[in-house]
């Protein structure tokens, strides 16, 4: 009884935690949230992340670096970053609420799934092209700086574009490829 | 090697840098650099280089170079991961998708981030706590005012009174403290050392202590220690007498603790 009163203590800890922005970025750092929770935070992340499937949210878990192939180490989860998101998908009805355009997620698909790509790299100026193909030019810079302040993407000094923290967190890469080369083109 | 020779290097070296900065800054294909070839000429070139603006030349080369082999050490590992595709493949299908598909797409792939911003009822407590106390600015403007005053030039009595400026400067104070030496000397040759130094309070005599040092190192006197009979004298000099440099000199640890004061104090009285 004692042991349940203590998990679901930390369940409402670790709630407020995930849900509340208390850094510049969302989200909490394991070592926080072991700090907090104590050192089976990772238990409660996942009794959480249970409870919230009726929800469709999800605890996600975002890695330094690569994803670890088999279970992540302790060490590991300390230095990952902890975010609430939607577990399934958006429908584009959903998207005109949260403000944002059809030509504003096709411009993101676009610019993620091409520096993809690339290797996780590419220069401004090649994407901007690409998306001028479909989109008004003046739209293309406003967009492309969206993105970058949203944190999607980063660009360095050589005005080269690479993902950045939201992107990790929010989107899932690899369906997103494997989306675009399984889709059929509409014959026209 | 003749300059000729050396010129040419020089251009062949910086036409390799000119390529590998390209290949990383323009994203370019990094299996276009043949680096087998360009090791072969930065080694042609290598034992001729003599100026330090050479070597660096060279050796910025050998690190873009590096960088090359890491892109395409990169380029491998991506190629081995499952995220891999034909980025003209990948191209195509962009280019031929309608917004409202690829809009589609990017949906079913798209997990948003879920947070809340809502202020809680403790932080609304604080808040109002926090401007109850508040003053109102122009009380607080009011404090924060600077007060006028006229510039004016100070003096060096005020400066020694505010203690920005000592009354004497050390050395003024080190000769006042060798000629007091002198005369406590005497006609003797020298005197006890806590003889000297001790004064009626704990303090002072510390405050003696530290300038005495200063006479012996700075070479107004010297000391003189019996160990046998465990006394230590002190001995004015009668012209400062500068020992660095010319003789190897060494420190005396002297210990001036409470407990030996008052068996000085307990000593003079009786």
């Amino acid at each position: 009884m004692k042991r349940k009163a203590h998990y679901a203590r930390n369940i409402k800890r670790a709630t407020h935690l995930l849900f509340y922005r208390r850094h510049k970025q969302p989200g909490v750092k394991g070592w926080e949230l072991r700090k907090r929770l104590g050192s089976d935070y990772p238990k409660v992340v996942k009794i959480l992340d249970n409870h919230l499937e009726n929800l469709d949210l999800q605890v996600k878990t975002v890695f330094e670096g690569e994803k670890p192939a088999g279970e992540p180490t302790l060490e590991q989860l300390d230095k990952a970053r902890f975010y609430i998101t939607l577990r399934g998908g958006l429908t584009p009805k959903e998207t005109k609420m949260m403000g944002w355009r059809i030509d504003d997620i096709a411009g993101l698909a676009t610019t993620i799934s091409y520096i993809i790509a690339k290797k996780g790299k590419a220069p401004r100026e090649e994407i901007e092209k690409l998306l001028r193909n479909k989109l008004p030019g003046w739209r293309v810079d406003i967009n492309m700086n969206r993105y970058i302040r949203s944190g999607y993407l980063a660009e360095d000094e050589n005005k080269q574009l690479y993902l950045d923290w939201r992107t990790r967190a929010e989107i899932d890469q690899k369906a997103l490829v494997d989306l675009l080369l399984s889709k059929e083109e509409n014959p026209k | 090697m003749s300059s000729k020779r050396k010129k040419l290097g020089s251009e062949h070296l910086q036409r390799v840098i000119d390529t590998c900065k390209s290949v990383e800054e323009r994203g370019l294909d990094p299996f276009n650099v043949d680096v087998d070839d360009i090791i072969e000429v930065v080694r042609k070139y290598f034992p001729e280089w003599e100026s330090p603006r050479e070597l660096l030349l060279d050796a910025e080369a050998i690190h873009c170079l590096a960088s090359v082999i890491k892109l395409q050490g990169d380029w491998v590992k991506h190629r081995s991961t499952s995220l891999y595709t034909d980025p003209f493949l990948l191209e195509e299908k962009i280019r031929r998708l309608s917004r409202e598909e690829l809009a589609r797409l990017f949906l079913e792939a798209w997990h948003p981030i879920i947070e809340l911003e809502q202020i809680s009822l403790h932080s609304l407590a604080e808040a109002m706590k926090y401007w109850d106390g508040l003053l109102p600015i122009n009380e607080r403007w009011l404090k924060t005012s600077y007060l006028e005053v006229e510039t004016g030039a100070t003096t060096r009595e005020e400066l020694v009174k505010l203690r920005i400026l000592a009354e004497k400067t050390f050395l003024e104070e080190l000769e006042v403290f060798w000629e007091e030496l002198k005369q406590r000397v005497g006609g003797e040759e020298k005197i006890r050392y806590w003889d000297f130094i001790g004064a009626d309070t704990y303090s002072e005599t510390i405050k003696r202590a530290y300038i005495a040092s200063f006479l012996v190192t700075y070479g107004y006197a010297t000391l003189e220690v019996h160990p046998l009979e465990e006394e230590i004298f002190i001995k004015p000099f009668e012209k400062p007498k500068s020992m660095l440099g010319k003789k190897q000199t060494i420190s005396i640890p002297v210990s001036i603790s409470f407990e030996e004061w008052m068996k000085w104090k307990e000593g003079k009285q009786n």
